[in-house]
Parts: C-alpha cells; sequence; structure tokens
C-alpha cells in the first residue's frame, strides 16, 4: 500500500515536471526568456494586493464549477454543458434583477432572489442535458455541447434584443444594474466576501456529500457501476439526474455571481471558461473533493499571473492555458502509464 | 483444408481452459465439436481463428505448421469464424458488410464484389438482397451473409459457433444444406454445438470435450446415449438430497410468457412453495436466463401474472419485486452484481436500509467485518471488491443479501467455484431454505440441479417441461431432455 502511494505521487510529480519542462521550450520557442517568464507570472500573481484580489475574485466561480462536476463525475457522467448552465445562470439572475430592480423590495431580497433564481436557471439547463440523456439516449457529452451553443446564442439574442442598452446594443451587454444591486464588496475593491464565503461552503458541502453520506455513496455506486447499483436498489435513473440538477444549481450560482458581483450586467461569453476549467480542476486532483480548493486557487493565480506576460513580453495571455492544459494531460498520461507499468504492484 | 491441433494448452487465471487437445480434422469432413458451457469449445475455437494465442501447442494446416496473430491473420490463412452473435455492422447494407473485411485497396471494387455476391448466393441458395440493411434481417439471414463473406475472403475451414441458436426451422435446413455443400467442396468445417439433434443429425465426426479435456471422439454410426455419457461424465453418485419442509405456495406463475430478440417462452405456469428449491436446466441461451429475469421483475414480461406473497406484481419493477422480499444474484459478480472500485464496507451500508443522511461509518465497518468473518470472505472491510477472488466475491454476495427473503433468484451460484466453496455457499442457502426462503437457481451443472433442486425444470429453445420430481430424474435423462430429445415422451406421458 505504501510503496503504491509513493509510485502515485512519483508519477505526479514526474507529470509537473514534464509540463514545465515542454511550456519552458514553447516560452523559449516563442522568444520569451523562461525564467524571467516565470518570475513575472509569480510577480503577476502576488505582486501586489489588487492582484491577489483579482485571483480570489477568479477563485470563486472556479470552486462552483469544481464542485459541480465533482458531483457528475462521481454519477459516471461528463457534463460537458456546464458552460452553459452557468450562463444560463447568469441569464436567470439578470432576469429576475431586471424585473424587479424597480419594485418596493429590499435591495437584499432581490439580490437573493437573483441569486437562487441563477440556481434555477442553470438547474434546469442541465436538466434538459439529463432528461435527454436518461429518456432520449443522448450522450451527455453531445447534448451538453449542444446546449452550450444555444446559451451563447440566447445571450446574444437578449443582449442586442429585448434587453438591449437605451440606445444600440453593445458587445459590453445589458445596462449596468444599480449600485444597490451589487452583492456588497470589501471597501475599495471588487471582492465580496459574500461570493467567496458561498463558494467555499458550496465545497465543503460537496466533500462531506460524497465522503461521508448515503447519497454520496449511492451515487458513486451508479458511476462506477449502474447495473450493480440497480440491482441493489438505487433508483439510478433518478440518481443521474439528480446529479445533474445539483451540477446545474452549482453552475448557476457561479454564473449568477459573475452577474451580482463582478460585471453587475449580462455581457456574452460570461461563462469565460470557468465551466471547462473546471473539469480540467476536477480530472486534475482525480475527483478528491479535498483538493478542488487548493487547485482551483493554483489555476486562478496562473491565469491572473500570466496576464503579465501579455504586458511585458507580448505573450497572449493564454499561456496559463497552455500550461494548465499541459499538465491535465500529462498527469493523465502518467496515470495511464502508472496502470500499464505498475499493474501487479 | 485438412486442420491438425496439437497438444493446445490455454489458461485464464486460475482456469484451464484447454488441456493438451489433439485433434485432427480432414478436408472435407463436418466435425461436431460437442460439451457443456465451460468445456473449453469456444477457448478451442478461438484460438483456430486467431483470437487468442495458446499458451503452448501448434496448428497445422495441409501438415504445414502455422501461427495465427489475428483473425484477420487467420482468414488470410484460410481459417474463418462464424460467431454466436453475428459480428456485422447493422446499420450498414449487406452488400459494404460483405466488402468490409476485404484486404487492401482505397476503392472497394463495388461493381466485381456485387457479382461475386450474386454468384455465391445462388451456389447456396441464399435469397439476401444486397441492397437491404443488415438490422432487417434475421439471424439467420445474417448468418448466411457471414458464410458468403467469409467463403469469398477464401476462407477454406470454417467455424460455426453455436449456429442454430434463434433461427427458424426452414433456415436450419437450408444452413445443414449449405454446410454440407461446403464439406463436399472440400472445406473442413466445424459445428460446435451444445445440441444433440443437430450434431447427430449433420456431423460425421464427433469430438466431445469436457472440463478442457477431449474426452472422447465418436465417428458415425454413434448413439445418442454415448455422446451424453461422454459430455456429462459416467453416472456420479448423487448425495443425500435432505429436501427442506414445504409451505404453502408463496409465488405463482399463471400463463406467463416473456420474450427477447430471439427467443420466446410462452405461457408458463409454476407454483412455488416456501422452503422449495427450482433448478432450471438447460444450455445457456435456452429461456432459462429470461425466465429467471422475468420473476424478478427485471425483464418485462408480455403475457400472463406474476404473484408473490398475496400481491400481484405482474409489470411491476425490480425494486418493487425487491420490497416485496425478492432478491436475484447475477452469474457475473463484477459486471452485476457488484460495484468495482467500491470497498466492502462501503457495499454493506449500501445494502441496508439507509438510516439517517450521514454514514456512520464505523458501524458500518464493524457491520463488513461481522460479516465477513460470518460469511468466511478472504478478504479485510477495507478491501475493494475487485481485489477478492471469484469465491469470496460470490460469498460477499451472499453475505449482502438481507434478511429474511420471500425468493432468491441465483444465476450459476457456483460456477467457476471450487468444491468447497460450492458446498459451503449450498450450505448457506440450504439454511435460507430452512427459514422458508424459496430458490429458483440456473445452473448448467447438471449434478448440482439434481443434488440440491426440490423439482426441475428443463428449457430448450424457449420450450419447458411441466415441473420435474428431481428424485425421478437421472443425469442421462437430464442431459438428453437439455439436448432436446426424449420431449416426446414427456408429453405423452403428461397427456396420458
Amino acid at each position: 500500500m505504501k510503496k503504491n502511494a509513493w509510485i502515485n505521487i512519483g508519477f505526479q510529480v514526474g507529470a509537473l515536471f514534464l509540463a514545465l519542462l515542454i511550456t519552458t521550450l514553447l516560452l523559449v520557442a516563442a522568444g520569451a526568456p523562461p525564467l524571467k517568464a516565470y518570475a513575472s507570472i509569480l510577480s503577476g500573481a502576488f505582486g501586489s494586493l489588487n492582484n491577489v484580489e483579482q485571483i480570489l475574485i477568479t477563485w470563486s466561480p472556479l470552486l462552483l464549477t469544481t464542485a459541480g462536476v465533482l458531483i457528475t463525475f462521481s454519477a459516471g457522467l461528463w457534463n460537458i454543458g456546464i458552460e452553459g448552465q452557468m450562463t444560463l445562470g447568469a441569464i436567470f439572475a439578470t432576469g429576475v434583477l431586471r424585473l424587479l430592480q424597480n419594485t418596493q423590495l429590499p435591495a437584499a431580497l432581490i439580490i437573493i432572489l437573483g441569486i437562487f433564481g441563477g440556481m434555477v436557471g442553470g438547474a434546469v439547463w442541465a436538466s434538459l442535458a439529463g432528461a435527454l440523456k436518461t429518456f432520449g439516449g443522448v450522450n451527455e457529452i453531445f447534448g451538453g455541447l449542444g446546449l452550450n451553443f444555444v446559451s451563447t446564442a440566447l445571450t446574444i439574442y437578449l443582449v442586442f434584443g429585448p434587453w438591449k442598452r437605451p440606445g444600440v446594443g453593445s458587445m459590453s451587454g445589458t445596462q449596468p444594474f444599480d449600485q444597490k444591486l451589487w452583492l456588497p464588496t470589501l471597501p475599495h475593491t471588487e471582492l465580496s466576501l459574500w461570493a467567496l464565503g458561498m463558494s467555499l461552503l458550496v465545497i465543503v458541502v460537496v466533500f462531506f456529500l460524497l465522503r461521508g453520506t448515503h447519497f454520496g455513496l449511492r451515487l458513486k455506486a451508479v458511476g462506477k457501476n449502474p447495473k450493480a447499483a440497480f440491482l441493489m436498489g438505487v433508483p439510478t435513473w433518478q440518481y443521474s439526474m439528480f446529479a445533474f440538477l445539483l451540477c446545474g444549481a452549482f453552475a448557476g450560482l457561479s454564473g449568477a455571481i459573475q452577474v451580482t458581483s463582478v460585471y453587475h450586467r449580462l455581457l456574452p461569453n460570461i461563462s469565460n471558461g470557468y465551466g471547462f476549467l473546471g473539469l480540467l480542476v476536477a480530472m486534475l486532483i482525480n475527483y478528491q473533493a479535498l483538493w478542488a480548493a487548493p487547485i482551483a486557487f493554483f489555476f486562478a493565480a496562473l491565469n491572473i499571473g500570466s496576464v503579465q506576460l501579455q504586458i511585458q513580453y507580448k505573450l497572449d495571455s493564454s499561456f496559463a492555458g497552455v500550461l494548465q492544459d499541459l499538465l491535465v494531460l500529462l498527469v493523465l498520461l502518467g496515470e495511464g502509464a502508472r496502470q500499464r507499468f505498475f499493474r501487479k504492484v | 483444408m485438412k486442420v491438425e491441433l496439437k497438444d493446445i494448452h490455454k489458461t485464464f487465471g486460475a482456469v484451464h481452459a484447454n488441456v493438451g487437445i489433439n485433434l485432427t480434422i480432414p478436408a472435407g469432413t463436418i466435425q461436431g465439436i460437442l460439451g457443456e458451457n465451460g468445456a473449453g469449445k469456444s477457448t478451442l475455437m478461438k484460438v483456430l481463428s486467431g483470437f487468442i494465442r495458446a499458451d503452448r501447442g501448434e496448428i497445422l494446416l495441409d501438415d504445414r505448421p502455422v501461427i495465427i496473430h489475428s483473425p484477420a491473420d487467420a482468414i488470410r490463412q484460410g481459417v474463418g469464424m462464424l460467431h454466436q452473435d453475428p459480428l456485422d455492422f447493422p446499420p450498414m447494407r449487406v452488400i459494404d458488410n460483405f466488402i468490409l473485411g476485404q484486404e487492401g485497396g482505397l476503392l472497394t471494387g463495388q461493381v466485381d464484389a456485387r457479382q461475386d455476391f450474386k454468384k455465391l448466393a445462388e451456389q447456396f441458395s441464399f435469397s439476401l438482397d444486397p441492397d437491404a440493411y443488415v438490422d432487417s434481417l434475421t439471424i439467420g439471414e445474417r448468418q448466411q451473409l457471414e458464410i458468403l463473406r467469409l467463403i469469398w475472403l477464401g476462407a477454406r475451414v470454417l467455424i460455426f459457433d453455436e449456429p442454430t441458436t434463434g433461427i427458424s426451422a426452414a433456415q436450419k435446413e437450408k444452413l445443414f444444406a449449405a454446410l454440407r455443400l461446403l464439406a463436399e467442396q472440400g472445406k473442413a468445417v466445424l459445428f460446435v454445438s451444445h445440441k444433440l439433434e443437430d450434431v447427430e443429425g449433420l456431423c460425421t465426426h464427433v469430438a466431445v470435450l469436457r472440463q478442457g479435456q477431449l474426452v472422447g471422439e465418436a465417428k458415425s454410426p454413434y448413439t445418442t446415449k454415448q455422446l451424453v455419457e461422454m459430455m456429462f461424465g459416467k453416472a456420479i453418485s448423487v448425495g443425500d438430497r435432505n429436501p427442506c419442509g414445504k409451505s404453502d405456495r408463496v409465488i405463482s406463475l399463471q400463463n406467463m410468457s416473456v420474450e427477447d430478440y430471439r427467443l420466446k417462452v410462452q405461457n408458463v405456469s409454476l407454483d412455488v412453495r416456501g422452503g422449495e428449491v427450482i433448478g432450471l436446466a438447460g444450455m445457456e441461451g435456452s429461456g432459462q436466463g429470461l425466465f429467471l429475469r422475468a420473476i424478478a421483475g427485471m425483464v418485462r414480461t408480455v403475457g400472463g401474472r406474476i404473484i408473490i406473497g398475496d400481491r400481484d406484481l405482474t409489470g411491476r419493477s425490480y425494486h418493487t419485486f425487491k420490497k416485496q422480499g425478492v432478491a436475484f444474484l447475477p452469474a457475473s459478480r463484477l459486471e452485476e452484481g457488484l460495484v468495482p472500485g467500491l470497498t466492502l464496507t462501503e457495499h454493506f451500508i449500501m445494502a441496508e436500509e439507509a438510516k439517517g443522511f450521514f454514514i456512520n461509518w464505523e458501524k458500518g465497518r464493524q457491520l463488513a467485518q461481522k460479516r465477513i468473518n460470518d460469511f468466511n470472505v478472504r478478504g479485510t472491510p477495507e478491501n475493494t471488491v475487485e481485489s477478492l477472488s471469484g469465491g469470496n466475491q460470490q460469498r460477499a454476495l451472499l453475505a449482502l443479501l438481507r434478511d429474511p427473503l420471500t425468493m432468491l433468484m441465483l444465476e450459476h451460484p457456483t460456477r467457476g467455484l471450487d468444491i468447497e466453496s460450492t458446498i459451503y455457499i449450498w450450505s448457506r442457502l440450504k439454511e435460507r431454505c430452512q427459514k422458508g426462503t424459496s430458490i429458483l437457481f440456473v445452473s448448467s451443472d447438471l449434478e448440482e440441479i439434481l443434488q440440491y433442486s426440490d423439482r426441475v425444470l428443463v428449457f430448450f429453445s424457449g420450450k419447458v417441461t411441466p415441473p420435474l420430481e428431481s428424485a425421478t430424474l437421472t443425469i442421462e435423462k437430464l442431459g438428453e431432455l437439455i439436448g432436446g430429445s426424449g420431449w416426446a415422451d414427456l408429453t405423452s406421458r403428461k397427456s396420458a
């Protein structure tokens, strides 16, 4: 057992080094001095208090999407549709806020209803992918991908159509909400402790759900062997469906947070790839909820830090993505190699 | 083409599937390969057709030693195999399937292939429309397509794995005519089957396998009795049956019918008494598996009623049956029975009624440890189920069952287990019977059926015998019924 664990760690560290090596080669090829580039990522991430705030702002939606896909992964489902679910969360939240912004209701209540609406929106969108899978036999990957495109189109339609700014619609989104409808942030920053608190709460809940509850255990059984789970008395399709709903609600919450605490309006591409990044984090941590918070934080830091690359070396800021993707790819590859060569251990 | 198999050995883990098999099949013969399920027939045929490599031994084609690397390599060397479930592509057209295995070339040469197809089909008097889609064909027609394809690719040795399963009587006639024609053309035909009547009607040579060994060969004329003896071994002493006390009936089937795409089991009526054991005999795929799953509520019935206790459960789901005290143990333990990746403790927690929202891990672990001790499972609560041996997995499955149960359904409860485990498992099952649980089980081990059943139902291509008192049966009689002979006596005796 012990030996096994060391081999695991060895392969993961090896994958990390290999990912760094390849990234370094790419940096050299792009004409940037690698060591200095890494240093600038580091200072870009942690060089000032403002940067750390930015990381925390990015961390929160990423934690939520990671929490969501941990649930669907446990049920054996590839919820690629999480981007769309996040987008629908943003749309529903915006809708609720627009509907109630001119009423006499207290602002706090409107914000709460907006966030709740976002969760419902995400869950509804996820239930579509779930229903397609359960009742229509459509693989959730295809269903989810299709619904992602629909959600993008829906956003554009709303921003340029019914919800367009007075005058003319623009890619910069709908008319921003009045400041009283903003989720409270720390003074002089855009960081909302409410958003951060909710996200951390959700990941803790997911951890305990998967680790210590009958629901979590059955969900895992459905994911690993639906036939046996069914014979043991677990209503399998209901569990799959519920996993979709839960994941959708978390993704919707993430979208609602983007609306209420970051952008204060609906804009195209509001999901910003957080859904896919959440999938990557979940794969990298091998679906262990315990590691979700630190790894999501690391990814958020890479995203923010690599903005510096663009400023200093005119490299595209998606370089962070390259490093993240390589890391996931090589860790998975390492896992495959380990199983192949150490099967008997 | 002449085929020689010399000293073929193959093991899968602890199972010795082929033990030093020597067999020569001259060109122009139809060689029957007969044996129970698990006797090693399929393994031997897979070795010859390149699906698997033998651990040891030699294959000679026309006296030339060959090494066959893959099924594609086999067909290049002239060996083609027709599988029980046709390996074709249902959404494609007949002609596309026909061309598929062809070697090389970017262009498929449709026009030539079409002509060849028509010529071959005529030769065997098969009427197949080259433009029909394969999923619109019957199993028999799909077989015909596969035969034509293999011959077109140059097969001179043809292996047929249980080809008479799921085809009509007329198609069987056509198939047999085709096989005879193939033999006349000088090809070697290997006919793998467990159906005595088919083998008798067709094969001039028969080889019988049992437990991985070639136990005998026969040339026509031979008798059914000879074959049955070779297949199942000489009469072996069956111990005391120790019948259980039989209380009132707990399950009643009334004219129940169930079907799948290849088989119909129709109008079965049966009353099962509390504490009774009923064995379902028959070769794999004769309908007994379907029947068992229907009574467990896992397959919808198409007619009749299922009454369990005093409730009519016809058309209800397995989970409703389960609540009425029905449990089902599948044959494929890791595919359907257990969840690989989860530990024994996690399994025991799942099998029990969930109390509260959070899991009490300590209690779960204690329960697991207690049941592990009770049922002699060699493992710890922290072991994942796939790390256990087959016998221990089966013990774990039994340990997972709730108490009390009205009815327990088992598929091959002791398949692949050693004698010690088998005896242990049946002693635990008999304890259940003493407490009033009725047991229905499917097994291909005739001794097991005779030893442990109070009554027996025999299945043959969907037909079912009336319940037979197992005290009146012998292994020979059972073997005949399973192979499809002796059914006429049965009905005449019943009507008399």
